[in-house]
């Protein structure tokens, strides 16, 4: 099912307002709404759910306007942050909940099978008679999925449905999320803040900053062409150095970068910390040594240019330098963006 | 041998203050009473709780017990429920309005509704105009049981609702679920050993109402009277193991139900029972 978002507005008296988004999204496509918390993601979503009313715009599900479908009627399934899963029921009858529920009336015998199929497939078949309280976090969302896939949704939602568990089990979910959808091939939207999660899992990244998008692509896109500082620095560890602009270039402490189709005056540089070599060849931005800090894999140096600027990069562990010492920073891949 | 931890800093003396005061304020007076009541021999004992009038006001207690219990069930449900979520002027006045039959002499309480539900008072004067007949009648026993007992339904609820995660009902609506299944099928199971909590002590406050029902009952053997009143009554006529032995009576019965809810409650919550 595709779906589409037409400008749609919502006022909140407080903060996590939504200012004229629009967004097109593909049958079967995983798509990641993703942004800091404030940035209207959850809300967006729930205007696609129908759990929240959009002031304005418009929402289609393929070609039928949405927008004032009321939640039960709209036939989305939902996963919430912290899986609601209702607590008196056991696992079984929570995933049977929604077609006890339906309008569509199926025998008992068919709405067994269904509950077994779903287990089968989140593979939890042996928690049919837990109760949600007596199993872990993670076989607990899985619950909330298959709770979700049980009345066969034309769309799939889902609210920081990681969000709740450790690192090592979210790692693993979020594969095997993957895996079902391309199996069941159910157009996808979900939520997260975790930048790191909607590369590893959507087709496609929506970056969301204070109510708009602020970029759309694929992971490669926004990875190697932030569209801008914010983008950047939100999707990892980035440096930033003050610049001026002049005549398509910035020049940052008597050394130049390309900047073109960027007006004249101040900008920005920003680059990765593992896009910095350490020279002693006069290559680069004079800078010293502040502080050396051991990680397992690498080293993290702070280092402070001649103009005052701090600098972090990454070396290998080998790094022979020390407090103090002077040398040059070489910068790959930097990115010159207007000054915000 | 290592020492082990103690969970409480000075657990044993605050234990044992704990312990002498239960000793002292609840043991005590019930052991008194079981003793006074068994300073009968059987046969009287048994004559005495089986008399009459006696079995009569058991009938009145309980009845008039039940039915303010089921009316407090579905007002302070409801009650509970338009405090937690509704927001409109007044709330916070309602909510503290839910604790003055808690802080109100029940002999006032009891007064007040006399003098309204009086055939020449506010209520009482209009109803009987359509022929109901509050004061001096069971129904004005129930009255006088609902109003000192609707506080236990209303803040044992309250609570819980207030606890209670919207995203449940939510899942419930994009699950399909009309908003009187979600209710049936989610919200009140879930308020359920609450409620049953909170019925057992309005149930037990109830049968153990005194100063609020004996100005509205009327008294009258046999139809108004309550237990309690007749235990009263066995006492200012200085028959103490009379008097002790109806105690003896209410007493069980408060025990029985107590058990009985406790039950209810375990089977309510055997979801919680990690496996």
């Amino acid at each position: 099912m595709k779906i589409r978002l037409d400008n749609v507005v919502k006022e909140f008296e407080t903060f996590r307002a939504v200012h004229g988004v629009s967004l097109d999204i593909d049958s079967g496509e995983l798509v990641a709404l993703l942004g800091p918390s404030g940035s209207g993601k959850t809300t967006i979503l729930r205007m696609v759910a129908g759990l929240e009313y959009a002031d304005a715009g418009a929402i289609y599900f393929g070609d039928e306007n949405a927008t004032d479908i009321p939640v039960r009627e709209r036939g989305v399934g939902f996963v919430f942050q912290h899986y609601a899963l209702f607590p008196h029921m056991t696992v079984g009858e929570n995933i049977a909940f929604g077609m006890k529920v339906s309008k569509i009336k199926r025998s008992p015998q068919a709405i067994a099978a269904r509950v077994k199929e779903l287990l089968d497939l989140v593979q939890l078949s042996g928690l049919k008679d837990r109760f949600p309280g007596q199993i872990s976090g993670g076989q607990r969302q899985r619950v909330a999925l298959a709770r979700a896939l049980a009345v066969d949704p034309r769309v799939l939602l889902l609210d920081e449905p990681f969000g709740a568990l450790d690192a090592n089990v979210r790692r693993d979910l979020r594969r095997w999320l993957r895996k079902i959808h391309d199996e069941l091939g159910i157009t996808t939207l979900f939520v997260t803040h975790d930048q790191e999660e909607a590369l590893d899992l959507a087709d496609r990244v929506v970056i969301l900053n204070k109510g708009k998008i602020v970029q759309e692509g694929t992971p490669e896109t926004v990875c190697r062409s932030p569209a801008d500082a914010f983008v950047m620095n939100f999707l990892g560890d980035a440096n930033r150095l003050e610049a001026e602009i002049r005549g398509g270039k910035a020049h940052v402490d008597g050394i130049a970068f390309e900047a073109d189709g960027i007006a004249d005056g101040s900008g920005q540089i920003l680059f990765r910390p593992a896009d910095v070599t350490w020279r002693e060849d006069g290559q680069g931005i004079a800078a010293s040594i502040v502080r050396v800090i051991d990680r397992p894999d690498s080293r993290r140096v702070l280092a402070m240019t001649r103009s005052g600027q701090a600098v972090e990069f990454d070396t290998a562990p080998e790094f022979p330098h020390r407090r103090g010492d002077a040398g040059f920073l070489d910068i790959r891949r930097p990115r010159v963006y207007a000054a915000a | 041998m290592r020492l082990r931890r103690r969970v409480l800093p000075g657990l044993p003396l605050a234990l044992g203050i704990t312990l002498v005061y239960v000793a002292i304020i609840v043991v005590l007076p019930l052991a008194a009473l079981v003793f006074k009541a068994a300073s009968l021999g059987p046969e009287d004992y048994w004559r005495i709780i089986s008399s009459d009038r006696a079995v009569a006001s058991y009938r009145v207690t309980v009845t008039c017990a039940l039915a303010a219990t089921a009316f407090n069930l579905v007002f302070g449900l409801s009650l509970a429920w338009v405090l937690v979520r509704y927001r409109f002027p007044g709330r916070r006045l309602v909510d503290a309005l839910v604790d003055l039959p808690f802080a109100l002499p029940t002999a006032v309480a009891g007064i007040a509704l006399t003098t309204l539900f009086a055939t020449n008072g506010w209520f009482g004067g209009p109803l009987s105009l359509i022929g109901i007949k509050v004061a001096y009648t069971p129904l004005g026993i129930m009255v006088a049981m609902s109003f000192t007992s609707i506080p236990f339904i209303v803040r044992t609820v309250q609570p819980v609702l207030e606890e209670l995660d919207p995203a449940l009902e939510e899942a419930g609506q994009t699950l399909g679920a009309s908003d009187l299944s979600i209710f049936v099928t989610v919200i009140l199971p879930l308020l359920t050993p609450a409620l049953l909590a909170g019925v057992s002590l309005s149930f037990a406050r109830s049968l153990g109402e005194f100063g609020a029902i004996i100005f509205i009952a009327g008294n009258q053997p046999f139809s108004t009277e309550i237990t309690a009143l007749l235990a009263f009554i066995r006492l200012e006529e200085y028959d103490y193991p009379a008097s002790a032995a109806i105690a003896s009576v209410m007493l069980l019965t408060a025990f029985v139900m107590l058990a009985i809810t406790n039950f209810m409650q375990a089977r309510a919550l055997r979801y919680t029972v990690r496996g």
